[in-house]
């Protein structure tokens, strides 16, 4: 598989350095799940690393002129081409390391914060041309499932039934009519060195995804999941569980597809919980009926064996084996 | 000194781009730009050019690569036209705002709709308050020389820079074209050195968000930073003519010593007029020409000059502001002699739009309704010229 990973070790929690290289004292809401990602994922990367923000609320939280939280060079160009930046920075790397203006030796990660939104939406064509490009980046998608920084506007990775301000839990249309989009499918369908899904709820598991993205020569797209307390009507100190529970219920499972063709399943659900336990802790679904529950139990249930056996046809060659994420 | 070669002027001026030493070009297809560009590529996969060639996904991305690869402290460059130049347009005012160096080419092109590939200026003057210095050429070895300039300006005012050229009427017309020696280009343009970027060392946040407190002065600054650049613009022509012999102006005059009545325009067409110029002058009629090489900054002082002490002024615009008091060099003029105590009689024509041809026969004809209009007062702001009816 791919020769990079022969160099991977998974990450010892307890020789994270402290330091992080996103300033705390930044405007994030209480028990934000998405500043804590990104958080983390500079803590696997260093400070050797270039950050690119779409615009959004990580943006808007680290970057009220003369403030700034970011403590490595950042650059926030608009809301949908964090990815075309960021292949301009990396072929700029490239160039100036070939003219002996930057050092040969010098490794310096770019790594992407974008929002569902930016991702899904509005910033797709970027991503994919970005991804089909093959540059060296690192992609994170944080996904909180909505426009947040505009006010919980419904994006292509809302989920089914969810309220937002545009997909409003009305008399005739209870929410979003839509199931999230397939992103994962789409990004895999480019045929990237490296594709992950992570939640902060699994924090071994997400941090050993971060430094095997940073390992891989070519692009690299985390899939993130971000509970957002604001827009989703949910307790500021359930981040982490909902981070957990949306695992454990199979509705984001945890997965890894490498070279676009090998698939691995990190975490099997074999008894999931009742995705309701996910479902009742956030205002947003508060409206749902029982068979809208069920609908998306079925689905969720149906998605998860999908990629399961996904999994088992397109194990890895056994040999080479991935080390074993967690 | 370099020879006087015959080459298609998109293909002079990509060789200049590349003697510039650009380290990454970012582009999109879009006629009538493409040879420009078509041939960067043959230039970096034959391993002339020693660049990134990122191929996007379209115009926006074109200009955001360029934007990321500038910020990094590379090189870049670019090429647009028409539809292209506005599926970009969100970028251009982060360019200029962010204070990167990029330099683009734009060759002119109507927009859409009708859609239409042929030349007129309404592509690039809807970029007029974008915050770029922009120069407007009127021929080929023009073309390749403010390619060297744009770079040498960009890199001191740390502005980015647009350089139009009349789309098919310059872009592909074979010309006898002289080029810099490299050791020139080398001289000329040393290489770029960025006080502020994207560098691990030293970390910075570059696109924070301007709050109401400080929204105003950023903007005041980056006015400040493209009107102080008149001076860099004139300096690098100054410095650009010791090296190559040849003298470049913010303002082009043509005969305009004694001149009663003038033609003011932007770009190719100026070729055509010279001719007109040139007939009307032998039967005696004091007629002169001023082309605005500089569009912006817009050079007030020069242009105030140029015109010396004429009773009128057609001046001929290829874009249309529809419902406007004039054309964009229309209202331009307009305003600048409003802050002067010249009051030349302005007539204002809106033509050569969507390629639609302009002969020396057509300026003689304008001529003739400024030297008219100097009797009578015409009922109309601006006149769109040559409609069929």
């Amino acid at each position: 598989m791919r020769p990079e990973f022969a160099k991977f070790k998974p990450v010892n929690l307890k020789e994270l350095p402290k330091e992080d290289w996103i300033a705390p004292g930044h405007r994030g809401c209480q028990g934000c799940g998405t500043v804590l990602p990104l958080k983390l994922v500079l803590k696997v990367l260093g400070p050797n690393t270039i950050a690119v923000s779409s615009t959004g609320c990580m943006e808007i939280i680290t970057s009220p002129f003369p403030f700034t939280s970011w403590r490595i060079p950042w650059i926030h160009v608009a809301f949908e081409n964090a990815a075309t930046v960021a292949s301009g920075i990396e072929s700029a790397i490239k160039a100036l390391k070939r003219k002996g203006r930057i050092s040969k030796r010098e490794k310096i990660h770019v790594v992407v914060f974008a929002g569902d939104g930016a991702t899904y939406d509005i910033g797709l064509q970027y991503v994919s041309g970005a991804l089909e490009r093959g540059h060296n980046i690192i992609y994170c998608c944080l996904d909180n499932e909505a426009y947040m920084n505009t006010g919980v506007q419904r994006s292509g990775a809302t989920p089914f039934r969810a309220h937002t301000t545009t997909s409003p839990a009305g008399k005739v249309i209870p929410g979003n009519i839509t199931w999230k989009k397939n992103l994962d499918g789409i990004v895999v369908a480019h045929g990237i060195p490296y594709f992950a899904t992570a939640s902060p709820g699994y924090l071994a598991d997400f941090l050993n995804k971060v430094k095997k993205a940073s390992l891989v020569e070519g692009p690299a797209f985390l899939h993130i999941y971000s509970p957002c307390p604001t827009g989703w009507g949910s307790k500021s100190e359930d981040t982490i569980i909902l981070s957990k529970l949306v695992v454990d219920t199979r509705l984001f499972p945890l997965f890894e597809v490498i070279d676009g063709k090998y698939y691995i399943l990190n975490r099997k659900v074999d008894k999931p919980k009742p995705v309701e336990e996910y479902i009742k802790l956030q205002r947003r679904f508060r409206h749902l009926k029982p068979e809208d529950i069920e609908y998306i139990q079925n689905r969720a249930n149906e998605e998860y064996e999908r990629l399961v056996k996904l999994c088992e046809i397109f194990a890895p060659p056994k040999a080479e084996k991935e080390a074993k994420v967690e | 000194m370099g020879k006087k070669i015959a080459k298609e002027v998109s293909i002079a001026v990509a060789d200049a781009v590349a003697q510039c030493r650009v380290d990454v070009i970012s582009a999109y297809p879009i006629t009538p730009m493409t040879h420009i560009v078509e041939h960067l590529a043959e230039l970096v996969n034959n391993g002339e050019l020693d660049a990134e060639y990122i191929a996007v996904e379209s115009e926006h991305a074109a200009l955001s690569a360029c934007i990321g690869a500038s910020a990094a402290g590379a090189r870049t460059f670019t090429s647009t036209a028409a539809q292209g130049l506005m599926f970009m347009y969100e970028m251009l005012y982060i360019a200029s705002g962010f204070r990167l160096p990029i330099v683009m080419v734009i060759a002119n092109r109507a927009l859409s709709s009708p859609i239409s590939i042929w030349n007129d200026h309404g592509d690039v003057m809807t970029m007029r308050d974008a915050g770029w210095i922009q120069t407007f050429a009127e021929n080929g070895q023009e073309a390749v020389d403010l390619i060297y300039h744009a770079y040498k300006v960009a890199e001191k005012a740390f502005l980015p820079v647009a350089v139009n050229l009349d789309g098919f009427i310059v872009t592909h017309v074979v010309e006898p074209v002289e080029l810099l020696d490299q050791e020139q280009v080398d001289k000329y343009l040393p290489p770029l050195r960025m006080k502020y970027k994207l560098d691990p060392k030293k970390p910075i946040t570059i696109g924070a968000i301007g709050v109401p407190e400080i929204y105003t002065e950023a903007r005041k600054a980056q006015d400040e930073a493209l009107k102080a650049s008149y001076k860099i613009v004139v300096q690098a022509w100054r410095e650009f003519e010791k090296i190559s012999g040849r003298r470049y102006n913010p303002i082009e005059t043509y005969r305009m010593d004694d001149a009663e009545v003038a033609l003011v325009l932007i770009g190719s067409l100026a070729e055509t007029a010279m001719n007109a110029v040139d007939v009307l002058r032998e039967k005696g009629k004091k007629v002169g020409l001023v082309r605005i090489r500089l569009w912006r900054p817009f050079p007030m002082q020069d242009f105030l000059k140029a015109i010396g002490k004429v009773k009128a002024l057609c001046v001929f615009d290829r874009a249309l502001s529809p419902g406007a008091t004039g054309g964009p060099v229309g209202i331009e003029v307009r305003s600048a002699l409003y802050q002067s105590n010249k009051r030349p009689k302005v007539l204002n024509i809106i033509g050569g739009l969507g390629g639609r041809d302009v002969t020396a026969e057509d300026f003689m004809e304008l001529f003739d309704r400024t030297y008219s209009f100097l009797k009578a007062r015409p009922r109309f702001s601006y006149e769109i010229y040559g409609v069929k009816e």
